[in-house]
């Protein structure tokens, strides 16, 4: 190994669609980005919504939190994003024209992210003393209004923490996408790889980018936990 | 839309396609579980060591892996390996060493949690009965480390499970590899998809239910 030769120039090297390596690399830093973030979104949205079901005073409602859950967190994240992408489109037909492969696999992502974001907003949620919910109830708050504006203010800055690794798993998580043709960071390795047979060097600005992309969460999510943070509250300091 | 149609599933068909692949996921996640474990429990005691030396390596292995994704990491043994060697390996061998450098550092920070869960008191009495750090460690604190993160290391074994259906970057033979040539042969890979999520489902789900039980069996006991 000690006699590999290096050749970075790769990089700058032209793919034949009139674009270097480096070029293709970061448009394919940008999907994995975006298949990412969007899916954020949605985990954020449905993970939230069924992490407070699971707690609310309903038995219905519960179980149909708990089905969620297990439902999304007992298939690999890799057959999940096969469902949407190719089996959904074959039952729905409407799929296949009005909704781009992309946002199939943002929903993919984001629904198995979802049932883990939801599993940490009931502990969330479940860490809190009853007191709280019942002070709420004492004021004359309503059932909703007193998740809106006692118990979730809080529960989200407890679960801020575990919540900043899931955003970590799910930039890393989106890796998957490179099975149904997303142009992302594995896909372009894969394919650079093949072209170039210069995988040392092409794995490496991969990977550079995929370490860059986790601690630029991490500490975006740091810099959220900052702003939030309470005086007087969990892990408000002074 | 086409009617599902699941005749595609006959018992020879399913013998001979699918069983064969979930045999391979499943020595899959056993050999790197088994092998997780043991490096991650090398790494965790080395992290703990208090020495420099060894603290800093195991601490770049474990953060190192944990940051960057599955699917590189096995496109990376696939790689590398070879020109190591300078012959190619197979597909399944490559998956194989990749899963258990990789679930190493997952284990590894199982075991950390698990070794500094144990009260300071266990090692300052095994210090005064006179037994070394190893004996230490192998007598006392990791007999105990291990019952406690039993349910953790379960959950994580599950995960690993699910995660080995990533060999698909590669083009290894595992349990969703067998779904996915038997629906392509057959004309039929929506009905295999749906088949390929069933089986991994009820494997998964029977497993956290079992887990379930045994942490609560352990929590009374305690």
């Amino acid at each position: 190994m000690s006699s590999y030769q290096w050749n970075w120039q790769i990089f700058m090297q032209d793919t034949g669609a009139g674009e270097t390596y480096l070029h293709w690399m970061m448009s394919a830093w940008g999907w994995t980005l975006s298949v990412a973030a969007l899916g954020w979104v949605v985990a954020l949205i449905f993970g939230s919504l069924i992490g407070v079901l699971r707690t609310v005073p309903n038995k219905g409602l519960q179980m149909f939190g708990n089905a969620w859950v297990e439902l999304f967190r007992n298939i690999p994240v890799l057959v999940q994003v096969f469902l949407w992408y190719h089996v959904l489109p074959e039952l729905i037909p409407v799929l296949k024209t009005a909704v781009p492969g992309f946002l199939l696999v943002v929903f993919a992502l984001g629904f198995f992210t979802s049932a883990r974001v939801a599993e940490q907003v009931r502990a969330g949620i479940q860490s809190l003393p009853r007191g709280q919910m019942m002070a709420g109830s004492a004021m004359g708050l309503t059932v909703p209004q007193t998740y809106r504006y006692v118990i979730l203010p809080m529960a989200f800055r407890i679960i801020l923490p575990p919540l900043t690794s899931e955003a970590m798993n799910i930039v890393k998580n989106s890796s998957v996408a490179f099975a149904v043709s997303i142009a992302e960071m594995i896909q372009f390795a894969m394919q650079a790889q093949e072209e170039t047979s210069r995988g040392i060097e092409i794995y490496m600005g991969v990977t550079g980018l995929y370490i860059v992309s986790a601690f630029a969460v991490n500490r975006l999510m740091a810099f959220i936990e900052a702003r939030v943070r309470l005086p007087g509250y969990v892990g408000g300091g002074k | 839309m086409n009617h599902l149609d699941f005749s595609v599933y006959s018992f020879d068909l399913f013998r001979s396609y699918v069983l064969s692949g979930l045999a391979f996921s499943l020595e899959l996640t056993a050999i790197a579980m088994v092998g997780g474990i043991l490096i991650g429990t090398v790494l965790a005691m080395m992290r703990l060591s208090g020495i420099k030396l060894l603290e800093v390596p195991a601490r770049i292995y474990v953060d190192g892996l944990r940051s960057i994704p599955l699917v590189m990491v096995i496109l990376w043994v696939y790689l590398l390996i070879p020109l190591f060697l300078g012959k190619p390996i197979g597909k399944e061998i490559s998956a194989i060493i990749t899963f258990t450098i990789f679930e190493a550092a997952y284990y590894s920070e199982i075991m950390r949690a698990g070794i500094q869960s144990i009260p300071r008191g266990q090692v300052f009495a095994g210090q005064a009965i006179g037994l070394t750090y190893g004996q230490n460690m192998r007598h006392v604190i990791l007999p105990q480390a291990f019952r406690n993160m039993l349910p953790v290391l379960l959950t994580q074994t599950i995960v690993l499970f699910q995660d080995t259906s990533l060999v698909y970057a590669i083009g290894a033979y595992d349990l969703l590899h067998g779904f996915e040539v038997l629906g392509k042969n057959y004309g039929r890979p929506v009905e295999t998809y749906i088949g390929a999520a069933v089986v991994y489902f009820v494997i998964c789900f029977s497993l956290s239910a079992v887990v379930k039980r045994l942490q609560k069996k352990i929590a009374i006991i305690r």
